[in-house]
């Protein structure tokens, strides 16, 4: 962690100010679908640098392999067989976590510190604070958390935040062939994704655009999409949005005020027996 | 006079009732460490978050089913009378110690407010506990658990105001056994003396003894 701790904009369920003497620059990766060839690397790469191995599956009639993430499989390429005018095409969707700036997992974790929000816009999770209630899967707009059944503890992509920490880039944006990955500042990536969108606009692709929804605060993965007017093709949530129940869920002022109502109650006893005295039988002394 | 005391409680009853007590402690403690990050360091008590959460659904079962024995014993003596709205008209000068009803039996108005609240609270929170509680087995990436997110959230809301009623209330209903002189020693020995179910509940005391309340009633 280094000096990274130091870099925290926020924390689940903690009481005090995260340090904040120093912070970082937003850090993003830009994931162009229209530069994917769809050959894996990436997925090979976080496999190889995190150290992970899933189970070996079965092929279930498509590309996509594994069929989901899981708590081995932190990104994956999904191959959504899509008919695009007259041609059926793959859109392909490096899935995965997309670092929101405002984090649903994190607003949803009960456990302090489990999950931390970088300076830098990495979401990452410490699996050592995790108590394994799987709130965070039930605020995450992206369906991306996975828990491990062997440890009931949530698993998902941390976009490398040991490698960043140490100014490298992500693995999956190192083992990327085409360089349809790119890891910079998120205004560099913004930048990028721009002249991105003209080249493919000047292409044909009218309606290309950026994925990065403002509903969640933006996120530090953001898509170039040749095909951006309808994200759910590539299986994207068309307009993501931190669900209205979790805010009233989690909210800290009405958790607050009912803390302050319960010791209400026990000042209220108090205060009534010092007024009013026990209520005795007349004329008993109690034995 | 026969000073005899009167068995309130029968000995299983009151082996419940504190059973109950006692889980009840131990579920507000882990749940309370759960509602506010203020009290998390409570999950000291229970092995740490990860034993705190898998042992409080557990343990809310154990209430429940020593709840449901409970319900069943005492549900007929809480049925609501006539006599019952007359003393929540009065519930403020009861407090003050201004008002004594005279129709009073096994328990006041009062009591079976606090049982009849205690039912539904404790049947949501066991409800959207089984939602909440889905252990790892359960969590299928496709559906993202057997119970989706948003019934979760939903559920999750419920129980947190569900346990907050049932604080108040279990507040209150400690405060009000403190403050009858008499009412602990029944739940803990079991009987009460013959002149404090006179006082406190004269319908019933006519009921168990056969006597009218005689002239040492009290008033």
């Amino acid at each position: 962690m280094a000096l990274q701790s130091l870099d925290i904009k926020a924390r689940s369920a903690s009481t005090s100010p995260s340090p904040s003497a120093r912070s970082t620059f937003e850090v993003a990766k830009m994931v162009d679908a229209s530069r994917c060839i769809g050959c894996k690397a990436c997925q090979s790469a976080c496999m190889e640098w995190n150290d992970l191995r899933g189970e070996v599956g079965v092929n279930v009639g498509f590309y996509t392999n594994p069929a989901d993430l899981d708590d081995q499989t932190w990104t994956l390429m999904r191959f959504n067989e899509k008919e695009v005018g007259d041609s059926l095409q793959w859109l392909i969707l490096k899935d995965g976590c997309f670092h929101c700036a405002d984090p649903g997992c994190l607003k949803a974790c009960p456990s302090p510190g489990a999950i931390i929000q970088y300076s830098n816009g990495i979401v990452d999770f410490h699996q050592e604070s995790c108590i394994g209630c799987g709130y965070c899967i039930s605020g995450c707009p992206f369906n991306i958390p996975r828990m491990r059944k062997e440890d009931s503890k949530v698993y998902k992509c941390t976009l490398c935040s040991d490698r960043v920490s140490v100014g490298l880039e992500p693995a999956c944006v190192k083992a990327c062939p085409t360089g349809a990955i790119q890891f910079g500042s998120k205004d560099e990536m913004l930048l990028y994704a721009e002249h991105r969108l003209d080249d493919l606009k000047s292409r044909g692709f009218a309606s290309a655009a950026v994925y990065d929804p403002p509903g969640v605060g933006g996120t530090h993965v953001v898509m170039v999409l040749p095909h951006g007017d309808q994200p759910e093709a590539y299986g994207l949530p068309k307009d993501p949005k931190l669900a209205p129940l979790l805010a009233i869920w989690r909210s800290a002022a009405a958790r607050t005020l009912g803390v302050i109502t319960m010791a209400g109650v026990a000042i209220a006893g108090i205060l009534h027996y010092m007024r009013h005295g026990p209520l005795e039988v007349p004329g008993e002394k109690e034995g | 006079m026969d000073e005899k005391p009167i068995l309130r409680h029968s000995v299983t009853e009151r082996m419940v009732h504190w059973t109950i007590a006692i889980v009840f402690l131990f579920l507000f403690m882990s749940g309370l460490a759960l509602f506010h990050p203020v009290f998390f360091w409570l999950a000291g008590f229970f092995g740490g978050g990860a034993l705190m959460r898998w042992l409080h659904p557990v343990t809310g079962v154990i209430l429940f089913a020593f709840f449901a024995w409970y319900a069943a014993q005492v549900w007929r003596d809480n049925r609501w009378l006539p006599a019952d709205q007359a003393w929540v008209k009065n519930m403020s000068h009861y407090m003050r110690k201004q008002h004594h009803p005279e129709d009073t039996h096994k328990y006041n108005a009062g009591q079976k407010l606090m049982f009849w609240s205690m039912v539904p609270i404790i049947a949501i929170l066991l409800l959207t506990g089984i939602v909440l509680w889905q252990p790892a087995w359960a969590f299928d990436p496709a559906s993202r658990g057997f119970f989706p997110p948003a019934v979760r959230r939903l559920s999750g809301i419920l129980h947190a105001v569900s346990a907050f009623a049932m604080f108040v209330g279990i507040g209150v209903h400690v405060y009000a056994a403190y403050w009858t002189k008499g009412s602990i020693r029944s739940m803990v020995r079991g009987t009460v003396s013959r002149a404090w179910a006179r006082f406190h509940h004269p319908a019933w005391y006519r009921e168990v003894t056969g006597q009218p309340e005689g002239p040492q009633g009290g008033r």
